[in-house]
């Protein structure tokens, strides 16, 4: 029973953990699917959401406003509109101009744009870790009081309901939307969907928009998940966020959801069984082994190389 | 103009969205809590200033952007006649060569410091020409390139602290051994493409460093390994009191007063010739059926396989060369530094090769050189700028590949021009 329940334990961490890491893997596979590059700034996007959204949270607490609902959501909408306008001019700015080129040379520019904002935010803010405020706390607990009891927090319910509605929200919005539409058409075929009039331009920008926009509510639920974030906390849940994505096959957005999922749970079972120095390993090494033997990932497509 | 207005209204819009949060608030933890506080006035007017000038920018984007056009080219060899490849290939090996020589004599009259530096400008020299093996010449672009220079250093380290191997046995060994971690990396992962490589070396190049970071028992953990010795010239070590039985300290043979400089001089050469030798072996290289088979499968991997090359020799070939020199600058990193720890090989480090390479022309020697020497000289010369240092190199590789993507010295083949028969 004992040993269930701390089974049960890491299974509820590592769910929590990857149910955000799906989140951020959403935008990685969005602009995936469309233009075909990766988007190595995008954990930094994500950094700065959560940096938005703890200036939101004490500046509405230096203005004395305490109502938790609003403070979240006043947070969260902060945390997203900087984000997606940060996302929008990275696109602009850095991939727009190089789009077409050569494969390695918009990554480099990537590459170039996460050091960027890294270091941004870090001759801004700081390189110290600023502690979140611990505004959900308390939790259930089961089991008998003398032995190991399984707690699941109000913080990790509040997660997981929050991805749920975000998920929900974006699988109606790319079924069912006009411009969800137009996305999907986009990612099937870019010169084709031009030639039927949709602005192909407007779908892409659109998609970083979004993808950031999941990143900043990632961001504020992670922030306040971990109580303290740096400008460094970007680029491990980036590439995290891409193993993801990776393994549930890049360019599937039910696929990130699902990869997030196996990857948290993946690594609250190593730090839960083995130590938590090694989780990264398995996750990295984890990605290397997918990327051998299943480089579609789980619900991924093949692609065909063409001449 | 209309269109203008609205679109320069909104990037406007935009620029203070994103700038004015992170910039114009300061969070400051005070124990557990943290506290928001308002920053001075000039960073409000600095954003402001950005807004404005991004407003006019898009505003007038048409315009400017047709003048900058018309500007003749700011570069003045640009509208000049190409030059003549024998020429060129002349001028090039007299400028390499008047480059040595200046390096040969630059320990004898600069100070202690700058030798120093011009030792990591070297290693940086090795690093960003191994580098430039696998991303300029092959196209494989290896993010964790750091991970083969680790495992140098640490070879070195390991041997000299549990067998006390010197240095000079342990530079082959440490670079055999990077280069043996390349090819076994190599093997798996040179299937991918070229993104998904990408991201698999960052990973790997993570794994060695948390695994250095971890392995405490063996490599110190984050606290290193210290006490590397310092490499000597046939049996004769550098320092005042000979450290080891059997050998003979250098100013008593040659019956000079004991000088620290010594060792520094000897350690710059020492990189001096490595770096030479380096440069040499890759001129080389490239001119073999391996090189041109590295760049052949870099333009077209196809085309490449269907005549008859071997996609995964290749490819190999030009990992395991480019882990072998990073080998070379790992060992002589740790005998420099005396001491390494896993704070030396993050991926930042990775990037910072990287963006020598790109930033010289990615497949150009001579451009790779002249960076890593701009790269590793400019923040010490600018010490008050240092905390933007990486800002910059961030920037810089945007702009770099949105303008010049083939970098400020672009590589140019060797090839066979045809006499006009009038």
């Amino acid at each position: 029973m004992q040993d269930f329940l701390y089974f049960l334990q890491q299974l509820i961490n590592g769910l929590t953990i990857g149910s955000t890491y799906a989140l951020i893997a959403i935008g990685y596979t969005m602009v995936y699917g469309i233009i075909g590059m990766i988007n190595f700034a995008h954990g930094e996007i994500y950094m700065i959401g959560a940096y938005t959204a703890l200036i939101a949270i004490t500046g509405l607490a230096a203005l004395g406003i305490a109502w938790l609902p609003l403070v979240l959501i006043v947070a969260l909408i902060c945390a997203m509109i900087v984000s997606s306008s940060m996302g929008w001019a990275v696109e602009r700015v850095a991939y727009r101009p190089v789009r077409g080129k050569h494969r390695l040379i918009p990554l480099i520019s990537a590459i170039g744009m996460s050091i960027f904002l890294q270091n941004y935010v870090h001759l801004a803010q700081g390189s110290r870790n600023v502690g979140f405020p611990d505004l959900i706390e308390g939790g259930f607990r089961f089991g008998a009081a003398d032995s190991f009891q399984t707690s699941i927090s109000y913080m990790q319910i509040t997660i997981f309901i929050t991805t749920l509605v975000c998920m929900t929200v974006l699988s109606l919005f790319i079924s069912r939307s006009r411009i969800g539409r137009a996305c999907r058409a986009v990612s099937q075929d870019l010169g084709m969907a031009n030639l039927l009039g949709i602005d192909t331009n407007r779908i892409i920008s659109a998609t970083f928009v979004i993808g950031a926009a999941l990143a900043a509510v990632a961001g504020l639920l992670l922030g306040m998940y971990y109580g303290s974030i740096d400008p460094l906390f970007g680029f491990i849940a980036g590439l995290k966020a891409f193993t993801a994505a990776v393994l549930g096959g890049i360019g599937s957005i039910p696929g990130a959801m699902l990869g997030g999922l196996i990857l948290g749970v993946a690594e609250s079972m190593t730090s839960g069984y083995l130590s938590g120095e090694y989780k990264d390993v398995v996750s990295f090494g984890l990605l290397i082994l997918i990327l051998l033997f299943k480089p579609t990932g789980l619900l991924g497509k093949p692609e065909v190389e063409k001449i | 103009m209309t269109a203008n207005l609205k679109h320069a209204l909104f990037c406007a819009f935009i620029t203070l969205i994103i700038s004015y949060p992170i910039l114009g608030f300061d969070l400051k933890g005070r124990g557990t809590s943290v506290a928001l506080e308002g920053v001075d006035i000039s960073t409000s007017i600095g954003v402001l200033l950005a807004v404005v000038i991004v407003f006019v920018f898009q505003l007038y984007r048409d315009t400017i952007m047709g003048s900058v056009r018309q500007l003749p080219a700011i570069n003045p060899l640009a509208n000049r006649e190409p030059m003549e490849q024998s020429k060129r290939l002349k001028l090039e090996s007299i400028l390499l060569t008047l480059m040595v020589i200046g390096a040969v004599i630059w320990p004898f009259i600069a100070s202690r410091g700058a030798v120093d530096l011009a030792t990591l400008v070297l290693i940086y020299i090795m690093l960003a020409l191994g580098l430039n093996v696998v991303v300029g010449l092959a196209g494989l672009l290896d993010l964790g390139y750091v991970a083969f220079y680790a495992v140098g250093a640490y070879s070195f380290a390991l041997l000299s602290q549990y067998f006390g191997i010197s240095f000079w046995f342990a530079l082959p060994i440490g670079a055999g051994l990077a280069a043996l971690f390349g090819l076994v990396l190599g093997f798996p992962v040179l299937r991918l493409r070229g993104d998904y490589l990408a991201i698999v070396t960052l990973g790997f190049g993570e794994i060695i460093r948390i695994l250095l970071n971890n392995m405490t028992s063996l490599t110190g953990g984050p606290n290193g390994i210290g006490g590397i010795p310092d490499p000597t010239l046939f049996g004769m070590e550098f320092s005042r009191l000979i450290k080891e039985e059997g050998n003979t300290s250098f100013h008593e043979t040659f019956g000079i007063a004991y000088s620290g400089e010594h060792k520094v001089i000897f350690l710059y050469l020492i990189a001096l010739v490595l770096a030479v030798i380096t440069a040499v072996a890759i001129r080389r290289l490239m001119r073999m059926p391996v090189g041109r088979a590295w760049e052949a499968l870099r333009e077209d991997e196809i085309a490449a396989k269907s005549l008859g090359l071997s996609r995964t020799a290749v490819k190999l070939s030009a990992f395991t060369i480019g882990a072998f020199f990073a080998g070379f600058a790992g060992t002589v990193f740790a005998s420099k530094q005396g001491f390494i720890s896993p704070e030396s090989f993050v991926f930042l480090e990775s990037a910072i090769i990287l963006a020598i390479v790109v930033l010289g022309g990615m497949g150009s020697q001579m451009g790779v050189i002249l960076a890593a020497i701009a790269v590793t000289i400019l923040p010490e010369l600018a010490r008050e700028f240092s905390e933007y240092r990486m800002l910059i190199f961030g920037a810089a590789m945007v702009l770099m590949m949105v303008w010049r993507p083939q970098g400020l010295m672009p590589m140019r083949r060797i090839h066979i021009e045809l006499k006009r028969q009038e």
